[in-house]
């Protein structure tokens, strides 16, 4: 186990994601990554693990207004498996 | 390790935790997200920054955009702006009669390269010329990307092309037309800006650029034009996490982004290449 | 007010103003260019604008955002210009945009394209056409209304005489009817409320879930019918008893009028009819006029081409003799031989013994 900070987070629209990936490798902390499920229009969709900055990359590159982005008033601690 | 715990965080619901939204789903000017174009395309991005330029400069209910033929013309159901929809290419005459008739409003027009570059050349030269104190944004992406992927005057030497199989040749074709350049030498443009929208700092740069060339319209200094290079993986032929990188080397290596003319300075791209390869 | 010694494009100009009209954009061409002049030299002095557009397709352009905003727009060409114009004509019709168009033709080689019109699709326009100068001037001023009531662009079919004859003319603001309010012109104040507008030829609406462009042509369809039913014009004259019955329009129609008038005081049973507007065309009045006459002759200066629409008035009723033909002069200006009362006299004269 090692913990991660996050200090932000974002959401995702899942069902209007058109799977394009154009926010996996504009995500500085490479938080994102795409699910292996696929949504109703039959679009893989970005998920989140821990570490997000909020920096808002994911949202700036996204044609499908699918992201909103948060920033933690107080970082967020994870415990994920190493 | 727990079952519980998993490297996948939940986000169809805002956070539980105390926050603050720093990034809202869509800008307040667009009506709803949804839209038909395609996946991976560049154009909503520049939607995006452009009515986010307008929110910051408190113009929301003195705007009035005049919208060319393109993909983007999708969005004239959406923008929560007043609207005129131009034929092809002929949106910068559009926009000069209502800017007269309407001097007060911040008016823009939204056009693709096929529309402003080969169709409405003309048109927006002279827009240019008359120092019209209109905002023209180009979506650049080098190909009739509605049509499924032709070839129009930015297309770069090389590309292929529905029209041009086996890429642009110049002795075949002609050389693309460096539309910023033409533009920022002419005595009543302002402003002229080459974005691009590859990269999340690429897209942060171009709502600059956008920001920039609306303030200007409002101190009623001239004509003011940004262009603005997106993706568009479908006429391109290219998967879309590719789209970015093709954006970059191969349309950006020709169509150098930076301002071309600001605060009375004109940069040519030829300059901006070289300084580009002195960074680099 | 006092009449005034002016040429028409002037007093097409003047009365444009006195209508409100607030914007102009063409581009110089004879025999049109002196109405870009006249509203060059006033507009601007009216608190409107002329722009001098780089081409006929600008100038449209231009006129079109300019209604847009919901001010009087007009523009205007030749025939040879107007046809650089047509895919806005077309497209305008369609986005429902008042704009008043002057063809100062050369000749009457444009019948077609002002009532059948060059560009794309299902549309028509209001196509007035004037004889005289002070009728150019009433004309103008109608167009300007006409074109806001029914939302159609309307345009006034002139010619060389037209624009360049100077008359004695009163230029004395219409009255007509309220008009409805612009309430679909862009001002760009309802942005950001969730009820700003489009102006737009696609029948998009904001937030529609897509277009539905057999709704809007439909809804074309009823007015364009409408207008059909509401808005036909017409002179005619000496029509009892008329064996022969001619029909022309505009500038000529001037000439056949004095040499009806002049034949039947040499006791023939000649009457004219003219249509005044070309679209919607006077069916029923040359039906009726055909129902009693020998021979109904159609004097124009083109190949033939309002012969068709009196065809489809006449259906059969008398035989239609062709007697005008194309008249131009050396200038190209449309000017010809056809112009003389005494020419047209004589193939009237023809008719009648024929009759």
């Amino acid at each position: 186990m090692e913990t991660v900070e996050s200090r932000g987070t974002v959401t995702v629209s899942v069902e209007r994601c058109k799977g394009c990936e154009l926010c996996i490798p504009a995500c500085p902390p490479v938080v994102l990554s795409m699910s292996s499920e696929v949504n109703k229009l039959g679009f893989r969709y970005p998920e989140l693990s821990p570490g997000c900055t909020g920096c808002r990359a994911c949202l700036l590159v996204c044609p499908d207004f699918v992201f909103e982005v948060f920033r933690f008033d107080t970082p967020v601690q994870h415990e994920v498996a190493s | 390790m727990p079952d519980s715990i998993s490297n996948t965080l939940r986000t169809d619901v805002p956070p539980a935790e105390p926050s603050k939204k720093v990034g809202a789903l869509k800008p307040e000017l667009l009506l709803k997200e949804n839209h038909h174009l395609c996946p991976g395309c560049g154009e909503p991005l520049v939607v995006r920054m452009m009515l986010e330029a307008l929110e910051s400069l408190a113009a929301q209910q003195r705007t009035i955009g005049v919208l060319g033929i393109g993909c983007y013309t999708a969005f004239g159901s959406t923008l929560d702006v007043d609207l005129v929809q131009a034929l092809h290419g002929r949106a910068p005459s559009l926009a000069t009669g209502v800017k007269r008739m309407r001097p007060e409003a911040m008016v823009f027009t939204l056009q693709g390269d096929g529309d402003m570059v080969n169709e409405g050349l003309q048109e927006i030269i002279h827009t240019a010329a008359r120092g019209e104190s209109v905002t023209c944004i180009l979506l650049n992406n080098g190909v009739f990307g509605e049509t499924g992927g032709h070839m129009t005057a930015t297309t770069v030497l090389g590309q292929r092309t529905k029209n041009s199989l086996d890429g642009r040749d110049a002795a075949y074709h002609g050389y693309p037309i460096l539309i910023g350049d033409l533009l920022a030498q002419l005595q009543g443009t302002a402003y002229a800006a080459r974005g691009s929208v590859h990269s999340a700092a690429g897209v942060a740069s171009t709502g600059r650029m956008l920001k920039r060339a609306f303030e200007s319209q409002a101190r009623g200094e001239g004509f003011s034009f940004v262009e603005v290079l997106t993706m568009c993986p479908t006429g391109w032929f290219i998967p879309t996490a590719k789209g970015p990188e093709y954006l970059n080397e191969v349309m950006g290596e020709v169509h150098v982004t930076g301002e071309l003319k600001a605060d009375g300075v004109l940069t040519t791209t030829e300059q901006l290449r070289e300084r580009g390869a002195a960074k680099d | 007010m006092t009449r005034r010694l002016m040429e028409g494009s002037e007093a097409m100009a003047e009365a444009s103003i006195a209508a409100g009209c607030r914007f102009f954009a063409g581009y110089p061409m004879t025999p049109f260019t002196e109405l870009l002049e006249s509203f060059a030299r006033r507009l601007p002095e009216a608190g409107g604008t002329c722009i001098n557009a780089e081409s006929e397709l600008e100038a449209v352009g231009m006129a079109w955002g300019a209604a847009s905003t919901g001010a009087r727009a007009a523009t205007g060409s030749t025939g040879q210009g107007l046809s650089l114009m047509q895919e806005s004509f077309s497209e305008m019709t369609r986005a429902e945009l008042p704009m008043v168009i002057f063809n100062m033709a050369r000749g009457q080689g444009d019948y077609f394209q002002s009532t059948r019109g060059g560009g794309h699709g299902d549309y028509r326009h209001i196509v007035l056409a004037p004889a005289d100068t002070q009728e150019a001037v009433e004309h103008t001023q109608l167009a300007f209304d006409l074109s806001d009531r029914w939302r159609n662009p309307v345009l006034i079919y002139g010619d060389y005489l037209t624009a360049h004859t100077s008359e004695s003319v009163e230029i004395e603001p219409m009255e007509f009817p309220e008009l409805p309010e612009k309430d679909w012109a862009v001002d760009g104040t309802l942005g950001g409320t969730g009820r700003s507008r489009t102006v737009n030829p696609l029948g998009v609406d904001k937030q529609s879930a897509g277009i539905d462009p057999e709704a809007l042509w439909n809804r074309l369809q009823a007015k364009h019918d409408a207008i059909e039913r509401e808005e036909v014009r017409v002179e005619t004259g000496f029509l009892e008893d008329a064996e022969v019955v001619v029909v022309s329009f505009g500038g000529v129609a001037r000439f056949v009028r004095h040499v009806v008038r002049s034949l039947r005081q040499e006791g023939h049973r000649v009457g004219f009819v003219r249509p005044v507007t070309l679209w919607p065309f006077p069916y029923e009045a040359v039906a009726a006029a055909a129902e009693s006459a020998s021979r109904v002759a159609v004097l124009e200066q083109n190949a033939g081409q309002m012969i068709d629409d009196v065809k489809i008035g006449v259906l059969g009723r008398a035989p239609i003799v062709a007697i005008g033909g194309i008249s131009t002069d050396p200038s190209g200006f449309g000017v010809g031989d056809i112009l003389d009362p005494a020419v047209i006299h004589e193939r009237i004269r023809g008719v009648l013994s024929d009759a």
